[in-house]
């Protein structure tokens, strides 16, 4: 073991009672941005949910579309010029749209419909538990998650209600399918989607396109602009970033949680700066006896920069455990916080980061130690 | 004759700002030899301090010149102070300054940690200078279990283990009775006896005169030579 080391260690040990004020600080702070960016994550997953389980090479969206949930509507007639455009393979319309519920025992509740054709090539439910996409063939049949059971009213298969004052069957049943807006999605086909949403039989949400295997992208969109009005045609990444940009910097949901995270750095920043300036304080007489005997700045800043590194360590592991304890516990929950191997490498990366910038005012304190003083003291 | 360790020549140096500025060292000058021993005498207040500050390279004189090894230390950065401090100086302070985490060992180790040598030959080397000062039955003890006396070991033990040429010690005895003031007086004198080393020691004690080959008399900034008795 380096003597900087023990010398950095036995510091910051010697003092309990501040070694601990400082690790909790910094778990505290560490976990407020595992949390919001934890929350950031898990919301922009959210987000695209839709759009990445939809197999689509190209989106055919109303021209201005914001995000996924956006109500506008295309002409279900410009499926024929889609297809009529070489490479195009299949234009499958889906239809999405907000509306009422109605609870089997009283009262009604929103619903996000998704209708969708296209026998398997659509958009459809996934994860099923019980029943299958076949079953969606049926009329009036709807998939729902069992999550949402008890909002819906619902007990089991084969349970019927109504939406919009229509008939409707549960014939298929999903796991793990939640929505960040909370409200519960149904899956349909393509008509009775229509009905409950209540648009003309004409009107449709989208359009996804299948392509062929060789096929042009850019001469695709190019064709598909010039040949329909008013429609945008996105790829999948462009139709991801559109949402999240929508929900996260749109709506300002992510601008919050990103100075929330800011915030938990700033302030994990300043109590591990705060206790490292204290400490190298107290140890003050010490520096300047290192100093005295000749020691070189680098050495100096070597025991200060391993009780920075030494607090980040401490301080992330036992952050990194808080936050394993979070993420089980808002697993089931509409908006579980999401830790990816990425997040947690970058956090402690932040933890590092933010560690050593407080080293800098205990660095800068020994810097102005005038080495005489070991006479004088 | 061999070069001197340190030699200073007219040395001035004003301490303090405004009102409180005060002229520490009126025109000093003095020659460490190898193998000698010097004490530095005089009353609280006469520049004794900031005498060895100089002379250790700690503090730059306003004017006149010292060099360590024929090395001047005009116009040198701090860091070349350093490395002069680190090189050729060991330092023996009256309240020890010891590391108070660090075993005896450690503190010793510390001097040749801050010159990069290797941990393994440091801690040989460490151990055997302990041994020296008398303490190999202390290496592994902390400076709160040792006596005043032993931490002074300890302390001298740190000053020369790196080879250090010019030993300067401010009041080396001062916080120790007569007898351990005596064994340490013992062990300097010791190390004066090797031909690469000069000793300089300030002092109020005047038990500690018989140590000396030389004594010199400060008073007001300015020195004056006396007679080893
Ligand atoms: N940092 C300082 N600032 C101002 N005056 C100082 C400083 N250090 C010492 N002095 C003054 O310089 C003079 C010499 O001090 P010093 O060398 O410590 O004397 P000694 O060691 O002989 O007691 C004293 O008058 C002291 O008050
Ligand atoms: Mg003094």
């Amino acid at each position: 073991m380096s003597l900087t080391f023990r010398l950095a260690f036995r510091n910051l040990f010697q003092d309990r009672l501040r070694f601990v004020a400082t690790v909790i600080g910094i778990v505290f702070s560490i976990v407020l941005v595992i949390i919001q960016s934890g929350l950031y994550l898990s919301f922009e997953r959210m987000v695209t949910t839709m759009i990445d389980h939809a197999p689509a090479d190209l989106w055919i969206v109303p021209l201005g579309t914001k995000c996924f949930e956006d109500p506008s509507l295309l002409d279900e007639h410009d499926r024929e010029h889609a297809l009529s455009v070489q490479g195009v393979v299949e234009a499958i319309p889906i239809l999405i749209g907000f509306t009422q519920w109605t609870v089997p025992n009283g009262g009604t509740t929103p619903v996000f419909i998704i209708g969708s054709d296209g026998d398997g090539a659509g958009l459809h439910p996934w994860n099923f538990v019980e029943g299958s996409l076949a079953a969606l063939s049926a009329p009036h049949a709807v998939a729902i998650d069992r999550t949402y059971f008890a909002r819906l009213g619902i007990t089991g298969i084969g349970d019927t209600t109504e939406i919009r004052e229509q008939k409707a069957q549960v014939m298929a049943i999903t796991s793990g399918i939640r929505s960040f807006t909370t409200t519960p999605y149904v899956f349909t086909s393509l008509d009775p989607a229509q009905i409950y949403v209540g648009t003309s039989k004409s009107r449709v949400s989208y359009f996804l396109l299948h392509v062929s295997k060789d096929a042009d992208l850019i001469r695709i969109r190019q064709q598909l602009q010039a040949r329909i009005s008013k429609i945008e045609v996105l790829t999948p990444d462009e139709f991801r970033n559109r949402s999240r940009a929508f929900w996260l910097f749109g709506t300002g949901a992510g601008a919050a949680l990103f100075v929330g995270a800011l915030l938990g750095a700033i302030v994990g920043t300043v109590i591990v700066a705060q206790t490292l300036y204290s400490s190298t304080r107290d140890h003050l007489a010490e520096f300047a006896t290192l100093r005295a005997i000749g020691s070189s700045n680098t050495y100096i800043y070597k025991v200060i920069l391993w009780q920075a590194l030494l607090s980040a360590v401490i301080g992330f592991t036992l952050a990194a455990g808080v936050a394993i304890v979070i993420v089980q516990l808002t697993a089931e929950t509409a908006l579980p916080i999401v830790m990816t191997p990425e997040l947690t490498v970058g956090l402690f990366l932040l933890t590092v980061v933010m560690c050593i910038v407080s080293a800098f005012s205990a660095i800068i304190q020994v810097m102005r130690i005038d080495p005489a003083r070991a006479f004088t003291q | 004759m061999t070069e001197p360790v340190i030699q200073a020549v007219d040395i001035v140096k004003v301490l303090g700002k405004g009102a409180s500025q005060i002229q520490a060292l009126r025109g000093v000058s003095l020659t460490l030899a190898c193998g000698e021993l010097i004490l530095l005498m005089g009353p609280s207040g006469s520049g004794k301090t900031t005498l060895l500050s100089v002379l250790g390279c700690m503090l730059t004189p306003d004017s006149g010149t010292v060099r360590v090894h024929g090395q001047s230390t005009t116009d040198a950065r701090p860091k070349d102070l350093a490395k002069l401090r680190r090189d050729h100086i060991g330092f023996v302070f009256q309240s020890y300054h010891l590391f108070p985490t660090l075993t005896a060992l450690d503190n010793v180790r510390l001097a040749l940690d801050i010159r990069g040598a290797p941990a393994k030959s440091a801690i040989a080397k460490a151990q055997d200078v302990l041994a020296t000062v008398g303490l190999p039955h202390k290496m592994n003890a902390f400076p709160g279990e040792l006596s005043g006396g032993e931490q002074q070991r300890v302390a001298i033990a740190r000053a020369i283990v790196g080879g250090a040429t010019a030993i300067l010690a401010d009041e080396p005895t001062g916080a120790l009775d007569s007898e351990n003031g005596h064994a340490i007086m013992t062990i300097l004198a010791d190390i004066a006896k090797d031909p690469s080393r000069g000793v300089l020691v300030v002092t109020h004690d005047p038990r500690i005169v018989p140590f000396a080959d030389r004594i010199i008399h400060m008073e007001d900034g300015r020195s004056y030579a006396a007679l080893a008795s």
